[in-house]
């Protein structure tokens, strides 16, 4: 699978606050309303300008702070098919996986991306490629490869219960 | 080679011997959800289930908007209550019990040894009895339902041991406030961190657990300490189930040990807008305010009340500060009434509100206007955090929160 889109860059220490605003957490349950609001407080531009395919940049610790799991769908709701950061805070983690979102870790492509450039993710290469060059990142381990390969944790539930 | 309270409880759960990056499929003593539950329902009836694994494993909250601020709240908490009588979830505790962490402590449902998870990442909390208490989504917490299990990655653990007594004016959350300022937001991220040496051991429960409680603030997955005597006083014939407690080996291979001295510690402060933000009072000192914050899953247990109250004893918050009170349950509401700091601080000025989270991450009851600066008792200050991204907010002790009220500025409480 290979996700081609332009960059949206931010820095280290992004929350979940600014991403997906506490305030709508138990008002919206519509993904595609929560999209509307996604990093509201971090990038008014955002959510208007932002184009299917697109992928997020961020610096370390990204998605820390409460883990809800809004912040993880409203930016792949918005379009964003690839989040690649230097660390990620492991709820936020966790909820990329588990709504089929890939999460990346590299903190030398981080370092060289540009913002609003266009780069390549290439998932089954394990590699970012952008302007400065081409990088490499370690394959998710198998159990959490899974979750993702079958779309997100409900999906794959689905498929080991033999409900789908 | 010994083992870390995390790699031991995780091979005691796992059924096998596990180290530190492996994958371990487990089964939770306990998953707590809170109003989140409306929308977890939603996601459990999708996974084509008609019944929960274990009804008795859930234990279900509503603390985060009560009483409802509108009817978008008002129906998810209908919902979670139709789907408690539906599965016949019989750990329910309506909007009247409290914050959802306190509230399970204070029923018995918080083990030493056990694990526990909850779609709230303040379940860290749980360490502070001994429990691999973490936060968990909202789908892992539907699937739980349906299968009983999550996954986990075994952390590596870092040892924070600390010495030394608390100096006049200083407590537990100025101590937490100090580690998440001097190793940072991500300084524990996706690692255990176990609270260990004499000052621990001789702290308060109340006290104790604020550390786990913001352990998640250093990126942590779990908080842990050795449950104390007190703790296990505190559990006889509360404790819901028979349990016992695991132990780091005296030969456990700590990723990093880090010791802090409190001897000389004086109060912190975060500032906006990062709970990393943090500086000595006194360079803060000074700073006006609009609003005290006083509540939170962190700070709003008795002997936070014994301490607000005894400061505001006689004494009137300034006129231009709102100081709004919220109690972490039921419980200590009635005993901060009984004990006459109800009066006092309702006496001194301030707003006695109900129990549950309230304006925590910005829902309802005491958002602050545009410009206005909150001091606060809880764990966060995120931009946006209280309801309004054009407001500021300050974390505090509620000791130098009750001063502070009073004066009308961040005050330092041993100058007073």
């Amino acid at each position: 699978m290979s996700i081609k889109g332009k960059v949206w860059k931010y820095g280290d220490d992004i929350n979940t606050d600014v991403i997906f605003p506490g305030k709508y957490t138990y008002t919206i349950s519509d993904p595609n309303e929560m999209a509307e609001h996604a990093l509201e407080d971090l990038d008014p531009d955002f959510a208007k300008n932002v184009k299917e395919n697109d992928i997020i940049v961020g610096g370390k610790n990204f998605g820390c702070g409460s883990g809800r799991e809004q912040a993880a769908v409203c930016i792949r709701m918005a379009g964003i098919r690839a989040v690649i950061a230097k660390s990620f805070s492991r709820l936020y983690f966790r909820n990329c996986v588990n709504n089929g979102l890939p999460v990346i870790v590299s903190a030398e492509a981080v370092d060289a991306i540009e913002n609003g450039e266009i780069i390549e993710v290439d998932m089954d290469k394990g590699t970012i490629t952008c302007a400065a060059g081409t990088f490499e990142f370690p394959a998710l381990p198998p159990e959490v490869r899974g979750i993702f390969e079958d779309g997100g944790l409900i999906p794959h539930t689905k498929k080991i219960l033999g409900t789908d | 080679m010994g083992q870390t309270f995390a790699e031991k409880i995780l091979s005691k759960y796992s059924g096998r011997t596990v180290v530190p990056g492996e994958i371990v499929e487990v089964k939770p003593d306990i998953a707590m959800s809170h109003d989140n539950t409306a929308a977890i329902s939603v996601t459990f009836e999708q996974l084509g289930v008609d019944k929960l694994d274990d009804p008795d494993r859930h234990v279900i909250v509503l603390d985060h908007c009560t009483p409802p601020a509108n009817e978008k709240f008002a129906m998810n908490h209908k919902i979670t209550r139709n789907f408690v009588k539906k599965h016949g979830i019989k750990h329910f505790f309506d909007i009247e019990q409290g914050i959802c962490h306190q509230v399970i402590i204070e029923n018995g449902l918080c083990l030493p040894g056990t694990v526990m998870v909850g779609a709230d990442s303040h379940s860290t909390t749980y360490g502070a009895f001994g429990a691999f208490g973490t936060g968990i989504g909202r789908s892992e917490t539907a699937v739980i339902m349906a299968t009983g299990k999550i996954w986990f990655r075994v952390p590596e653990t870092i040892k924070i041991i600390i010495h030394g007594e608390f100096p006049d004016g200083v407590g537990s959350k100025d101590l937490i406030l100090k580690i998440v300022g001097e190793i940072k937001a991500d300084g524990a991220l996706y690692k255990a961190v176990e609270f260990a040496g004499p000052t621990i051991e001789n702290m308060t429960i109340s006290s104790r657990i604020v550390l786990p409680n913001m352990a998640v603030e250093l990126g942590a997955k779990i908080g842990y300490m050795i449950p104390n005597e007190e703790t296990l006083e505190y559990l006889e014939g509360r404790a819901q189930k028979e349990f016992e407690v695991v132990e780091s080996d005296p030969d456990a291979h700590f990723e990093k040990v880090l010791e802090f001295d409190i001897s000389d510690l004086v109060p912190q402060i975060a500032c906006p807008h990062t709970v990393d933000n943090v500086k000595p009072i006194t360079e803060v000192e000074g700073t006006k305010i609009d609003e005290v914050f006083f509540g939170s899953c962190t700070n709003a247990r008795l002997e936070d009340f014994e301490v607000v109250a005894e400061v505001l004893k006689g004494n009137q918050i300034h006129a231009d500060v709102r100081m709004l009170v919220f109690p972490a349950s039921k419980d200590i509401f009635l005993e901060a009434m009984r004990l006459g700091y109800v009066q006092t601080i309702a006496e001194a000025g301030a707003i006695i509100m109900n129990t549950g989270c309230g304006p925590c991450m910005g829902n309802h009851e005491g958002v602050p206007a545009d410009g206005e600066v909150v001091l606060a008792t809880n764990n966060r200050n995120y931009k946006g955090r209280l309801g309004n991204n054009e407001s500021e907010v300050y974390l505090s002790s509620p000791l130098v929160s009750a001063h502070s009220a009073i004066k009308g500025f961040i005050t330092d409480p041993r100058n007073n």
